[in-house]
């Protein structure tokens, strides 16, 4: 009779971390107690039906989102208690995100795109540029600098949005169904780099998704299931 | 087959048709010596395959093989014929799942250790396919399809278990 291990979504030594959060979207709860954590670069994938509560699982964990009870920590700091401009500036200099849609802004290039956090940052526009420019070799986009969003297609304007991402060198990489409006082959280039880059630069990746070709990329796999989370795997780390 | 489409292309020795053989379909399964020989032997019986004299000083392996009319007419067929879809009703999962059922015992954790194992696989997969090269992608990409399709009527079923233990206890 094979029946599951439980395995704790919760984990020592983590990075970032959720802590029995609940949050309702009025009277409909979304999460009821939901724990996870990642380590200092680890890839977790989280995934779970629509509308088990997983994206509202990664919005709380990046301070998008503040629960009703429950921690939420980061680094050794709780984020929850945070102010609006601390949690902004959290996501800014800390975070990187990449949403199913890319969310390029329609008037700016490529590279405008990707050095956009940059200078929002407070760097130079000259240096900003430059930064972005180095992941535009790394993510296969050379020669696309000068494009707007309308002249990329699907899969380019994914790794412009990832290009913005990781410019910043977040410490957590947020990736909220990255590939869902890419067919199999662009999908599998984005989440190859993804990856890649991820663990070059070390940083952590919670992965949102509900495709298990994307959540096989993770290191380990947690599912959301009414709002909240068990463990699938034990992880490739143990 | 895959012999037959190797000496197809070209007459080979015993030798070089294992050594192709386990290069493009061995996979880390290498030909066992003995399964060659018993099947280049069923080749030449059936008309298929003739083997040419053994060259001075050699053993087996230094008899060259070649395809006759009917083998490359037969390696023809089997290219055209589409493999056979099959019901693939994962009996072992559906008979886990039912039996659970049966038992009054809870299926749903016996659906996530599957969950996680199949996730453990495509994420060796994944690995294949990222380091290996182009063939292995194309063939983890085939495993990994199979498991996904898995693992989508695994989440189908989790959300039918209530509805599926009352028509078992009906």
């Amino acid at each position: 009779m094979s029946a599951a291990t439980p395995v704790a979504a919760v984990r020592q030594g983590s990075l970032i971390e959720a802590r029995d959060v609940v949050l309702s979207y009025g009277p409909t709860p979304a999460l009821r107690g939901a724990s996870v954590s990642a380590a200092a670069g680890e890839i977790v994938a989280v995934m779970g039906p629509s509308g088990s509560g997983k994206t509202t699982l990664l919005h709380c964990l990046a301070g998008i989102l503040v629960p009703e009870s429950g921690e939420i920590w980061f680094d050794g700091r709780r984020v929850d208690t945070m102010s609006e401009t601390a949690r902004s500036a959290l996501r800014r200099d800390r975070f990187g995100f990449v949403f199913q849609f890319g969310h390029l802004v329609p008037e700016l290039t490529a590279i405008e795109n990707a050095a956009l956090p940059l200078m929002l940052g407070g760097a130079r526009p000259r240096q900003a540029l430059d930064q972005a420019r180095g992941w535009f070799a790394e993510l296969s986009l050379d020669g696309l600098e000068q494009r707007r969003s309308g002249e990329l297609s699907g899969g380019q304007g994914q790794r412009v949005a990832l290009a913005r991402a990781l410019a910043v060198r977040p410490e957590v990489l947020f990736a909220d169904e990255p590939t869902g409006s890419l067919d199999s082959l662009a999908g599998q280039q984005v989440m190859d780099l993804l990856t890649a880059a991820a663990r070059k630069q070390g940083s952590t990746v919670i992965l949102v998704t509900h495709d298990a070709r994307v959540a096989a990329y993770a290191d380990r796999q947690v599912i959301v299931r009414d709002g909240q989370v068990s463990s699938l795997s034990r992880g490739r780390a143990g | 087959m895959a012999l037959l489409g190797l000496l197809e292309r070209e007459p080979s020795h015993g030798y070089d048709l294992k050594r192709d053989y386990d290069a493009v379909f061995g996979r880390g399964k290498p030909l066992p010596v003995g399964q060659l020989y018993a099947t280049l032997g069923r080749l030449v019986r059936d008309g298929k395959a003739v083997a040419g004299p053994a060259e001075p000083g050699g053993g087996p392996e230094r008899k060259p093989y070649a395809i006759t009319g009917a083998g490359a007419a037969e390696v023809q067929a089997w290219l055209a014929q589409p493999a056979e879809p099959g019901p693939y009703l994962q009996p072992v999962l559906f008979a886990k799942i039912m039996l659970a059922l049966l038992l009054g015992r809870p299926a749903e954790p016996y659906l996530d250790a599957q969950r996680g194992a199949h996730l453990e696989r495509m994420g060796e997969l994944t690995e294949l396919r990222r380091s290996g090269s182009l063939p292995d992608a194309v063939l983890a990409d085939y495993g990994l399809f199979h498991l996904e399709a898995d693992l989508r009527w695994i989440d189908m079923t989790a959300q039918r278990l209530s509805a599926l233990a009352q028509s078992v206890h009906r």
